[in-house]
Formats: structure tokens, C-alpha cells, sequence
């Protein structure tokens, strides 16, 4: 198809930002509005950009970028959840403001990353996309002031970060050695049995890995409570909330090779199943909020997988859900995560105390993101939950569904702890204190909102993210 | 009929809507007026229920799609089951909106918030027709009780609320596998509908069995019953009168709403067992209840002893057993939501809720002494209170349907007796008294114990009216679960080879 500028206007916008930043970058800041200050009103109409561009279809640059209903879809939540994340970074008060616009330059350009992988449809590109958007985060994990375990969670994220996308690279030449290409497109043509092809199932199981590890999905999870604990709470709520919507959307593609039964998506299933069970049951007894998110986000990429084993357009377009829900859920928690600690500090549960009495409107954002997370009623989390269960049911995968709904039973308890502290504990001496401005109220009564209305009626959202199912799984 | 109004939507939402007026209010005294300005007002909305007629159908039927590519519905509708049920959540309200007036001090506002969403979340669940619809607000009711316990209750409030919760949410995620399972089997969420699929035994064994454990919970049953005497002692008043009255019918409604009609074979098949677990209930509360010092603990162990009633009325299958079911879920809201309005009028004056330190009040309190005779009477069915009406109804199925499980109950009703005879007897005349200084009622406790007392004698003297309500709905649910178990065993006679084989093969469970 003929290449258009136009497709691609999203990707060029957050170009544009990025090389704006980087610009600013160069100089010493004195005699450019501070980025903080101008970003958030371009992050802001990136997300108008993207909605012009909803209906943007095509197959460019020989066949590697699609643009179809699942990537604009994906990229439209990208693009609001950059725009949340830069809005939360905007008073980052552990980041000296020489590094801001490096700081939000590198934000930015892990989102484009995403926002490419997003399009990917070529093994290569989405290998590529997923390094850009690896490496920029890299870079963003150290930047904290006076502080060693924010380098020490980087190193654990580089490390981590370069043997999984090794395991990916190799599992690649595997695929491209046994099936002869690396389009997705093709590959479904393929067969992916292992009595059929074990070298292309051995290939496809680890470049998933490389997926696995953005998700954090067991066994590549290791680095992520290490890193959400050492990274400052507002780069540790990007680096938990916007990277999932990349790796989920590139398994989305590759979900749609499999079908129930064969070898990979029971293994999807398994790894899915000891996820959940393992971040669980390791979150119950952390007693830093960010390191119980961490393991919080472990269980939640298990259950992203229940979408993905069923190989039906509903599946994919729950998995699609949960990814938007779990985004929109985890945002509100970190957001409330960074304004009660003003000070940048890492929250522990005691901290918490009292938080009723300081900043009510905190509190009860908090307790609608805690209640979410856990997957009740009337929220984003429990319909995404529902829609999960329902679309693997009945497709080989019962023991996967029941696995699912005890570890609600489990995850209850931490969750319930973050209301329980913030509601009936009193305050200790010296809590921190909270941000109780109109921009911190709003943004946590924003996202609180959204994880409620979507928990209500979720049919329009859902739509969308069927639409875009049907076109991979017709 | 039309009201120009959907009567149970705005059953539903009106709470909501002013539990969020409540956030503009500073005064806690505006708060606790406006909302038992709120709870009239409910009321009044709830006055077309009362043209309800007396037959087994659906009626107030609400329905709009609200997922469509689920096949979700937002579907509302009562009948003869949940009629009763609604009316005693609504009226409950503005009693605890009453008993809580002096009792709760801190946190105003906020307490108040949480009993009209409880309302609302209440009434949705009697009323839902779409079986996910019902489980959001199965599970939306936890999080007000759980801080109503959590914020206003006593020394031990944290460990209360955290086994309430923990124990309910774990009870009712393996409802949630079951609901996605009978949608996939069955191909729909609405409850009506599946009421006339027949599900293979297979597959209603463990779906009967999922179901069952959420809603044993809730009631709750005698081996997992453990979190409802710590959940009532250090509840506020309020929150253990909604406990008692409301949530802990949800679970027996969920046996008669889903385990009767939507698995008759394997309810007919397990009923040996909940029989079982039903009469240890009664037993078992019964027996505890005796020794307890504890007033509210005695009254929260002789709960799992009336529930054992319902439990027990519901799996007799038969007329009067399903018929004293109900009674007795209604009778139980208003006696023990009253006694536990008078534990909270009492502890206001003693600040204790044990037995010794509030004897003696026969002399210095008589009408308060006087409710709580009546409502004590009631609650170990004495004749003309409506206490007699469900536990004779209860005696006379069970008797029906085995002299056995009747001889059981006996002992049970004694023991009811046994243990409100002591603590009564300690109250009024115990010495040394404490209540020397303590004044009397004054006219707002007079008022909310004036309510129940009437409804007392009114279903004790005069239950026509309620089973007319009750009888429709009642008869059709027996008589289907009858009639759908006969053509099983039926087609199990006849060559039916799959039918068979699954009758056959889970023998083993039942020993246990």
C-alpha cells in the first residue's frame, strides 16, 4: 500500500515532542519555559491527535506497520496514559530540574516506542520497537536524587531488561530458521504444533519472553518489585502502567497463531496460572506499597493470559480491556501514591494512616483504585475480570478460570490493607503529608471516575476493543 | 402497571444519589436529618410496591441492555420471594438512621454514606433478574459493611472486618466461575430464563456446589459461621441491624432464587446434607448461645440458630417448609434487627455489652424491658408473636417430610427458649442492678422499637396478608422443583445412558 504521512500522524506528533525536549535539552534551561510547564497541554492534545486518527487503516513499510482498529485503539491509551504519566512526573519532587527535560524526553520517547510496537507486525520491528522503548526507561530509572536504590533498581531493570530481549533475539532465529519468515500475517498460515515444528514452538515461547519480561510475567518478573521500589513513585507509575499496554498488544498478535490445546497456549496458560498465584501470594507480605504493586502487577499479567489462551476475537478483546483497565487502575494508584508522598519518599502501609482525616478525597480515590485492583464491583476491574472469565470458560481452560477467581480471594487481603490503613488506623507521629491541591484532587477524581464510569458501562469501550479482536480473529 | 416512574431503578439509585448529597453537608446533626429525610423519601418511592398482586410472575420488571456483547442485562423484577425482603430493607433504614443518632459520634457523614449505598446495594440484589447483575451487587454491598465495621466498631473492629470480608469474598468467587459457567452451558444471564434449562447432573453438582458454598457463607451456615459472631459483637448497632436483617437473608434468597430452581437435581441430591448442616445450626447456635456473657455475641449465636430454621424449611422441599422459610427469613429481620437496636439503646447507658453489667433493669427501665420481652418471646416463637408463625410453619414441614428431622428440631426451639429465659431473667431482675441512674426510653427509641413491635404481633395475629404474598411464588417453586426432578428420574429409568453415568459417578462427596 501507497506510504501516507497521514496514517502515521500520531507517531510524528510524539516525535515532534520528542525532539522539542530534546532540543531543550541541549540548552540550560534558563531561557525555555520549564517542560513541565508546556508538556502536559502538548501530552494533552496527543491524545486529540490520536482520536483523529482513530480510523487509520493500512499495511506500510513493506508490510511491517499496521494500522487497524487494535493499534489505534492501543495507541489512544497510550497516548492518555502518557498524557496522565507526564501530568503525574510534573512535580516530581525528587528529580533536580536541569534533568526535567531529559527526564520527560525520555518518557516520551519509551511511549513512541510503545506506540510503534503497537503497529508491529513483523518480528524484527517489534523487536526493535520493544528496545526503543526499553532503553529510554533505562535512562529514566536512576534519575532520582541522592538516592542508590533507584541506581540499583536500574542496573536490576538493564540486566534484566538485555537477557530477556537476548532470550527474545534467539527465540527469534529459531522462528525465522524453522518458518522461513518473520511476518505475522504469515506465520498464522503456519503450523505450530510441536510434533509439526519444535524448533518455531521453542522460538515463539521464548521471543515471547521478551513480551513476558515488559509484562512481568513469571519467570521474567524478578526485577519488578526491585525496580517499582527503587524507581521515584512517578517513573515507577510509567514504568507500570504504559509498557504492559505494549507487550499486551504485541501478544494479542501472537495470540492469534495460537488455538486452544496446542503446546504454547497451555504454556501461556501454566505461566499465566503460577503468575498469579506467585505475585499473590508475595504481595501479602509486603510492606512497601510500591513493592506490593509490583507484585501486584505480577499477578495481574497472569491474568491478562486467561484472555489470551481462549483464541477467540472476545478473548483478545478481554485481554484488551484488562490491559486498559489495569492501566487506567494502577495510574490512580500511583497518582495518589505520588501526591501523598510529597516529599518523594517511598510509602510504606503505615504511612497510610489516617489519610481519611488528611486528604479524604485521596483516600477514597485510593480506596476505589485498592477496590479495583481487587476486581469488585462496580469498577473497570471487576468487568474486566468478568469479561476474562467469561471468554475462556468452556474453552479447555476451566482450571485456568478457577485458578482466577480463588486468587481474587487471596489478592483481597493487601489489597484491603491499603483501605484499612487509610480509613481505620490512626495517624502516627510525623505522616507525610499529602498534596492537597486542586491538581492533585482533580487528577485522582478523574481517574477514580474513570475506573467507575468504565465499571458501569463498559459496553461502548468494549465495543471498540472488539472490533478490533474480529479483525485478527474473524 | 405504570407508576411513570421505574419504581425499582430509583429504588436503586435514589440512595446513591443522596448519599452524595451527604458530602455537602458539614453539621453530623443536618447529616443524620437529611438522611432520614432520605430514607422517608425512599419509602415513599417504595409506596407502588404496594399494589404488588398476588401471583407467582415477575412484576416491576425493569430491562435495558447494558452488555450487549455479553448478553448482559439490566434486568429488575420481584416476586413473592424477594417482595418481603425489599420491604424489610427499606424500612430498616430509617431505624438504623434512628438508633444510630447518639451511638455513632465520629465520623458523621461518612457513616451515614455507607448505610444508603448499603440500601442500595441491598435492594438491588433482591431485585436483580440478570444473574451478573446480581453478583455486582452481591459484591458492591461488602465494601459499606465492611467499613461500617471497620470505622464505627469496637475494640477488635480491624479482625472483624477483615474476617467478614475475607470470608464472603471467598465464598463468592467460585459464584462468579459458576454465573460464566450457566451462561456458557445455558447460553443466557437471565435468571427467568434459565429457571426453564435443564443443565445435566454433572454440571449442576458443581455449580449447585459453587453456589452453595457463597451463599452457606452468607447465611450462614453452621461449619462456616465463625465470622458472624465476631462481626456482629463489634459491629455498631446500625451495622448489625442491616446485618442481621438484610444481608444475612441474602444468602438463604440465594438458595431459593438459585439453588432450587436453577439445579433441582442436585439440590434434591445435597439435600440430605444441607438438612444436616442445617438442624447442627440450630443446634449448635442454640447450645453456644446458652453460655455466652456476651449479650450481642448470645444474639449473634442465636442467629445461626434461626437461620438454621430457614436453611432447614428451604431443603424440606415441600410447602410449608419453603413457606416457614420465608416467615422466618421476615421474622428474623425484625425480631433480632430490634434486639440488636436494644443491645445498642442499652450499651449507650452501660457501655458494656456483658450480661452482668447490665442487670437489673426490670425496676428502672420498664419499657425498655418490656420491648425486650416481647421481642425475646418472639424470638423463641411464642404464640401470637410472628416468631410462632414461621417455626410452627418450619415444625409442620419438617414433620411432613420425616418425624426424624422433626423429633431434631425440638431440642432446638428449647434451647431457643433456654437461652433467652436466662438472659432475660438477668436483665430484668438480676442483681447487683447497674441501672439505678439510667433514664428510661426516651421518644426516639420509643419510636424505632414501636415499628417492630407492631409488625410482631401484626404477622403473629394476622399473617394472611403474607401468605397471599408468599403463597403464588412458593408454590410455583415447589411445585416446578417437584415437577422438573420427576422427569429426571424418569429419564433416568428409561435407557438414557449419559444420564445415568453422571448420576452415578459423584458418590463419593456426600460422605464428608
Amino acid at each position: 500500500m501507497e506510504f501516507n504521512p497521514i496514517q502515521i500522524v500520531p507517531e510524528l506528533y510524539q516525535l515532534l515532542l520528542i525532539v522539542a525536549l530534546f532540543c531543550q535539552s541541549l540548552g540550560d534551561g534558563s531561557e525555555t519555559p520549564p517542560a513541565e510547564r508546556w508538556l502536559p497541554f502538548f501530552a494533552g492534545f496527543g491524545i486529540f491527535v490520536n482520536i483523529v486518527s482513530w480510523g487509520a487503516e493500512g499495511l506500510i513499510f513493506g508490510g511491517a506497520y499496521k494500522l487497524d482498529a487494535l493499534s489505534q485503539f492501543f495507541k489512544l491509551a497510550i497516548a492518555a496514559g502518557f498524557y496522565v504519566a507526564v501530568l503525574n512526573a510534573a512535580r516530581q519532587p525528587s528529580l533536580a530540574e536541569k534533568k526535567r527535560p531529559d527526564y520527560f524526553m525520555f518518557l516520551a520517547l519509551s511511549a513512541w516506542g510503545l506506540m510503534i510496537l503497537s503497529s508491529a507486525v513483523e518480528l524484527i520491528t517489534i523487536y526493535i520497537a520493544l528496545e526503543i522503548s526499553s532503553y529510554s526507561l533505562y535512562a529514566v530509572i536512576p534519575l532520582r536524587n541522592n538516592d542508590k536504590g533507584a541506581a540499583e533498581a536500574a542496573i536490576k531493570y538493564i540486566l534484566f531488561g538485555a537477557v530477556a530481549t537476548a532470550i527474545a533475539l534467539y527465540g527469534f532465529s529459531y522462528i525465522l530458521a524453522s518458518q522461513h519468515t518473520s511476518y505475522i500475517a504469515q506465520l498464522a498460515q503456519r503450523t505450530w504444533t510441536w510434533d509439526g515444528e519444535p524448533m518455531a514452538v521453542v522460538g515463539l515461547s521464548l521471543f515471547m519472553g521478551g513480551m513476558f519480561y515488559k509484562l512481568a510475567l513469571f519467570p521474567f518478573h524478578f526485577w519488578c518489585p526491585d525496580v517499582y521500589q527503587g524507581a521515584s513513585n512517578e517513573t515507577a507509575g510509567f514504568v507500570a502502567t504504559l509498557p504492559k499496554l505494549g507487550a499486551v498488544v504485541v501478544l494479542i498478535r501472537l495470540a492469534a497463531l495460537l488455538k486452544p490445546g496446542l503446546e504454547i497456549t497451555t504454556l501461556l496458560a501454566v505461566l499465566g496460572a503460577v503468575s498469579m498465584t506467585f505475585g499473590n501470594l508475595c504481595a501479602l507480605a509486603q510492606k512497601d506499597l510500591k513493592r506490593m504493586l509490583g507484585f501486584s502487577s505480577v499477578a495481574h499479567a497472569g491474568y491478562i493470559m486467561v484472555g489470551l489462551v481462549s483464541a477467540t476475537a472476545r478473548g483478545l478483546a478481554a485481554a484488551a480491556f484488562y490491559a486498559l483497565a489495569y492501566v487506567a487502575m494502577n495510574l490512580l494508584c500511583f497518582w495518589v501514591i505520588s501526591r501523598v508522598a510529597s516529599d518523594g519518599r517511598n510509602l510504606q502501609l503505615d504511612d497510610l494512616n489516617g489519610l481519611y482525616k488528611r486528604s479524604p478525597a485521596l483516600a477514597f480515590a485510593l480506596g476505589v483504585g485498592a477496590f479495583a485492583l481487587v476486581g469488585l464491583p462496580p469498577t473497570m476491574g471487576f468487568m474486566g475480570k468478568f469479561f476474562l472469565i467469561a471468554s475462556a470458560w468452556g474453552h479447555g481452560y476451566n482450571w485456568l478460570v478457577i485458578t482466577l477467581v480463588l486468587n481474587s480471594a487471596i489478592a483481597i487481603f493487601y489489597y484491603l490493607s491499603l483501605v484499612r490503613h487509610a480509613y481505620t488506623h490512626e495517624a502516627g507521629e510525623n505522616p507525610p503529608v499529602p498534596d492537597n491541591s486542586a491538581f492533585s484532587l482533580c487528577g485522582a477524581g478523574l481517574l477514580a471516575a474513570v475506573v467507575l464510569v468504565f465499571g458501569m458501562v463498559p459496553s461502548g469501550l468494549f465495543e471498540y476493543a472488539l472490533t478490533a479482536g474480529k479483525q485478527l480473529l474473524p | 402497571m405504570d407508576f411513570g416512574y421505574p419504581v425499582l431503578t430509583s429504588l436503586i439509585v435514589f440512595p446513591l444519589v443522596a448519599a452524595a448529597g451527604l458530602f455537602l453537608i458539614k453539621s453530623p446533626q443536618v447529616a443524620r436529618a437529611y438522611t432520614m429525610g432520605a430514607s422517608i423519601l425512599e419509602l415513599i418511592l417504595g409506596l407502588p410496591l404496594l399494589t404488588f398482586q398476588h401471583n407467582a410472575e415477575f412484576q416491576f420488571v425493569e430491562k435495558a441492555h447494558w452488555v450487549p456483547q455479553w448478553g448482559l442485562e439490566y434486568a429488575l423484577g420481584i416476586d413473592g420471594i424477594s417482595y418481603l425482603m425489599i420491604l424489610l430493607t427499606l424500612a430498616i433504614l430509617p431505624l438504623c438512621v434512628m438508633c444510630s443518632w447518639t451511638y455513632i459520634s465520629k465520623r458523621v457523614k461518612e457513616f451515614h454514606f455507607c448505610l444508603l449505598f448499603m440500601t442500595s446495594a441491598c435492594v438491588g440484589v433482591f431485585a436483580a433478574l440478570d444473574l451478573v447483575l446480581f453478583y455486582v451487587f452481591w459484591e458492591a454491598m461488602l465494601i459499606p459493611m465492611y467499613l461500617l465495621i471497620a470505622v464505627w466498631g469496637g475494640d477488635q473492629r480491624r479482625y472483624a472486618s477483615l474476617k467478614f470480608f475475607l470470608y464472603t469474598l471467598a465464598g463468592s468467587t467460585l459464584l462468579l466461575a459458576a454465573i460464566v459457567a450457566f451462561r456458557v452451558t445455558g447460553g443466557t444471564f437471565s435468571i427467568p430464563e434459565l429457571m426453564h434449562t435443564h443443565f445435566s447432573f454433572d454440571f449442576q453438582f458443581w455449580a449447585f456446589l459453587a453456589m452453595a458454598l457463597a451463599f452457606a457463607i452468607k447465611v450462614p451456615m453452621f461449619p462456616f459461621h465463625t465470622w458472624l459472631p465476631a462481626a456482629h459483637v463489634q459491629a455498631p448497632s446500625a451495622g448489625s441491624v442491616i446485618l442481621a436483617a438484610v444481608l444475612l437473608k441474602m444468602g438463604t434468597y440465594g438458595f431459593l432464587r438459585f439453588c432450587l430452581p436453577l439445579t433441582p437435581d442436585a439440590s434434591v441430591y445435597f439435600a440430605p446434607l444441607m438438612i444436616a448442616f442445617s438442624i447442627a445450626s440450630i443446634l449448635y447456635g442454640g447450645a453456644i448461645a446458652l453460655g455466652q456473657e456476651d449479650v450481642k455475641k448470645l444474639i449473634a449465636y442465636s442467629s445461626v440458630g434461626h437461620m438454621g430454621f430457614v436453611t432447614l424449611g428451604i431443603f424440606l422441599f415441600n410447602l410449608r417448609g419453603v413457606e416457614g422459610a420465608l416467615f422466618q427469613m421476615l421474622n428474623h429481620g425484625i425480631i433480632t434487627g430490634a434486639l440488636f437496636m436494644m443491645i445498642g439503646a442499652v450499651y449507650e447507658r452501660s457501655h458494656s455489652r456483658s450480661i452482668t453489667d447490665n442487670m437489673g433493669l426490670g425496676k428502672y427501665l420498664p419499657a425498655f424491658m418490656g420491648f425486650w420481652g416481647l421481642f425475646a418471646l418472639a424470638s423463641f416463637g411464642f404464640p401470637a408473636t410472628n416468631g410462632f408463625v414461621g417455626e410452627m410453619l418450619v415444625f409442620t414441614g419438617a414433620f411432613q417430610k420425616s418425624p426424624y428431622i422433626g423429633a431434631f428440631l425440638v431440642p432446638g426451639a428449647l434451647l431457643g427458649a433456654a437461652y433467652m429465659f436466662r438472659v432475660s431473667l438477668k436483665l430484668a431482675w438480676g442483681r447487683p442492678s447497674t441501672a439505678k441512674t439510667w433514664r428510661d426510653l426516651n421518644s426516639r427509641e420509643w419510636t424505632y422499637l414501636i415499628i417492630p413491635a407492631v409488625f410482631v404481633f401484626y404477622i403473629g395475629l394476622a399473617p394472611k396478608l403474607f401468605f397471599n404474598v408468599i403463597d403464588p411464588s412458593v408454590e410455583k417453586l415447589v411445585n416446578d422443583l417437584a415437577s422438573r426432578t420427576t422427569v429426571q428420574q424418569v429419564a433416568a429409568v428409561t435407557p438414557a445412558p449419559p444420564v445415568v453415568a453422571a448420576v452415578e459417578t459423584p458418590a463419593e462427596p456426600v460422605n464428608n
